[in-house]
C-alpha cells in the first residue's frame, strides 16, 4: 500500500473509506466454501477407507474397484469438491496476503486455470481407468 | 514486493530511563512507546519507575507519569471509567482500555505500553482514527426509514429491543479492529470488527427499513467476507462484546436471502 488509508491527502476520509463501494458478490464464495467443506468430510473418510482397501490387492482388482459406477461417481464428486474448495481457500489467502497488484491478479488467474485444469485431468484419469477396466 | 526490513519509522529505539525517587514505596517499571512527529527521530521506548502505591489502574499510572515525571507523555483519555473509549492502547500485548485495566490483573514485572497496533500514530500512544471513523460513517450508522414519521416515536417491542443488547454498548475504542489480522492486511477494504458490529446493530434494529440496502452494501469479498472468524476482536474487547458473532449473523442473513 502506497499510503495508509485516511492519511493526509486531498480526498475526504469518507471517500477513501467507501473506496469502490460494494461489489455485491462474496456470499456465493463463502457459501460454496462451507458446503464443499461439509461434503468433503464424508467423501474424504470414504476415500481413505476405499484407498486402504486397495493397498494389498492386485492391479486388475484395483482397476475394477475404481470402475465400479458408484466408486467412480464418488471419486469424481470428491475431485470436484477438493479442487473447488482448495481454489476458494487459496483465493482467500491471496486476497489476504498478496498486495502487489500485478502479482495478485496473476495468481488469481493462474489459480483458477490451475484448479479447473487439475480437476479435468483428475476426472479424465478416473474415467480412463474406469472405462479401460470394462 | 516483499519487504524484509521494517519501515524507517517502525524501528523502535531504546529511550530514556526515569528512576524512582528513593522515598518511593511500591515501585513498578513501565515501558512506554514514545514518538514525536516533530523531532524527526525514530520512535523509542522510555522506561519509568513509578511508585504505584496510590494507583489502581494503568491510566492512573500514565497520568501520574505525565503529572509528576514527564509532562511530554501524550495520551488520550476522558471518562476514566470505560465508557468513552479514548484510552484504548496495547498493554502487555493486549488491546484494552487503560482506565479499566487494574494493575493487579497484569502479570508481574515490567508493564509494556504501546499504541494500538497497525494504526497510524499521531504521537506517543495516540493513534489516528480518521480512517476508522470514516469507515464507521460509511455504514450510515443512523436509522433509515421510508415510511412517514408518525405523531410519536417509532416504537419497538421489548423483544426487539433485546436484540440490540451486546451491540449498542460498543464504544468504538477500536481495540477489536486493531487486533484483527484481516484488518492489518487490508485496512483499506475490510471494514473491521467494530464497524461491522455497528452495521449489524442497524441491520437488526426493528425500526430500520433499509435492511436490504445495508446487506447489499456489505456483500463484498473485502468489506465483510475478509473476516475469517479469527476471534482476536472478541477476545480483546474490553466491553466483553462479541463482534465475531455479529459478523457471522450478517453473513448468515446475506446467505439466507439467496436460498
Amino acid at each position: 500500500m502506497s499510503e495508509y488509508p485516511g492519511q493526509s491527502d486531498l480526498r475526504d476520509p469518507l471517500k477513501v473509506a467507501r473506496k469502490w463501494g460494494s461489489s455485491k458478490t462474496g456470499v456465493q464464495h463463502w457459501w460454496v466454501q462451507r458446503v464443499t467443506a461439509l461434503a468433503l468430510i464424508p467423501l474424504t473418510l470414504w476415500f481413505v477407507y476405499f484407498a486402504l482397501a486397495l493397498v494389498h490387492v492386485d492391479y486388475a482388482t484395483a482397476m475394477s474397484a475404481i470402475a465400479d459406477p458408484v466408486h467412480m461417481f464418488l471419486l469424481i464428486v470428491l475431485t470436484i469438491c477438493t479442487y473447488w474448495h482448495g481454489m476458494l481457500g487459496l483465493d482467500v489467502i491471496i486476497g489476504d496476503y498478496v498486495h502487489t497488484r500485478w502479482l495478485e491478479v496473476t495468481l488469481q488467474i493462474a489459480l483458477r486455470f490451475g484448479a479447473v485444469a487439475g480437476a479435468i485431468a483428475t476426472i479424465l484419469a478416473i474415467m480412463s481407468v474406469g472405462l479401460a477396466a470394462r | 514486493m516483499a519487504q524484509f526490513r521494517l519501515p524507517q519509522l517502525s524501528r523502535v529505539k531504546k529511550g530514556n530511563y526515569f528512576a524512582a525517587k528513593p522515598e518511593a514505596k511500591e515501585v513498578r517499571k513501565f515501558k512506554v512507546y514514545r514518538w514525536d512527529p516533530e523531532d524527526g527521530d525514530n520512535p523509542r521506548t522510555d522506561t519509568y519507575e513509578v511508585d504505584i502505591s496510590d494507583c489502581a489502574m494503568v491510566l492512573d499510572v500514565l497520568l501520574k507519569i505525565k503529572n509528576t515525571i514527564d509532562p511530554t507523555l501524550t495520551l488520550r483519555r476522558s471518562c476514566r471509567e470505560g465508557v468513552c473509549g479514548s484510552c484504548s492502547m496495547n498493554i502487555n500485548g493486549e488491546n484494552t482500555l487503560a482506565c479499566i485495566t487494574p494493575l493487579d490483573d497484569l502479570r508481574a514485572g515490567q508493564v509494556n505500553i504501546y499504541p494500538l497496533p497497525h494504526m497510524p500514530v499521531i504521537r506517543d500512544v495516540v493513534p489516528d482514527f480518521t480512517h476508522f471513523y470514516a469507515q464507521y460513517a460509511s455504514i450510515q450508522p443512523w436509522i433509515k426509514t421510508d415510511s412517514p414519521a408518525g405523531s410519536r416515536e417509532r416504537l419497538q417491542s421489548p423483544k426487539d429491543r433485546k436484540k440490540l443488547d451486546g451491540l449498542y454498548e460498543c464504544i468504538l475504542c477500536a481495540c477489536c479492529t486493531a487486533s484483527c489480522p484481516s484488518y492489518w492486511w487490508n485496512p483499506d477494504r475490510f471494514l473491521g470488527p467494530a464497524v461491522l458490529l455497528q452495521a449489524y446493530r442497524w441491520i437488526v434494529d426493528s425500526r430500520d427499513e433499509a435492511t436490504g440496502e445495508r446487506l447489499d452494501d456489505l456483500n463484498d469479498p473485502f468489506k465483510l467476507f475478509r473476516c475469517h472468524a479469527i476471534l482476536n476482536g472478541t477476545n480483546t474487547c474490553p466491553k466483553g462484546l462479541n463482534p465475531a458473532k455479529a459478523i457471522a449473523k450478517i453473513k448468515r442473513l446475506i446467505a439466507e436471502r439467496t436460498i
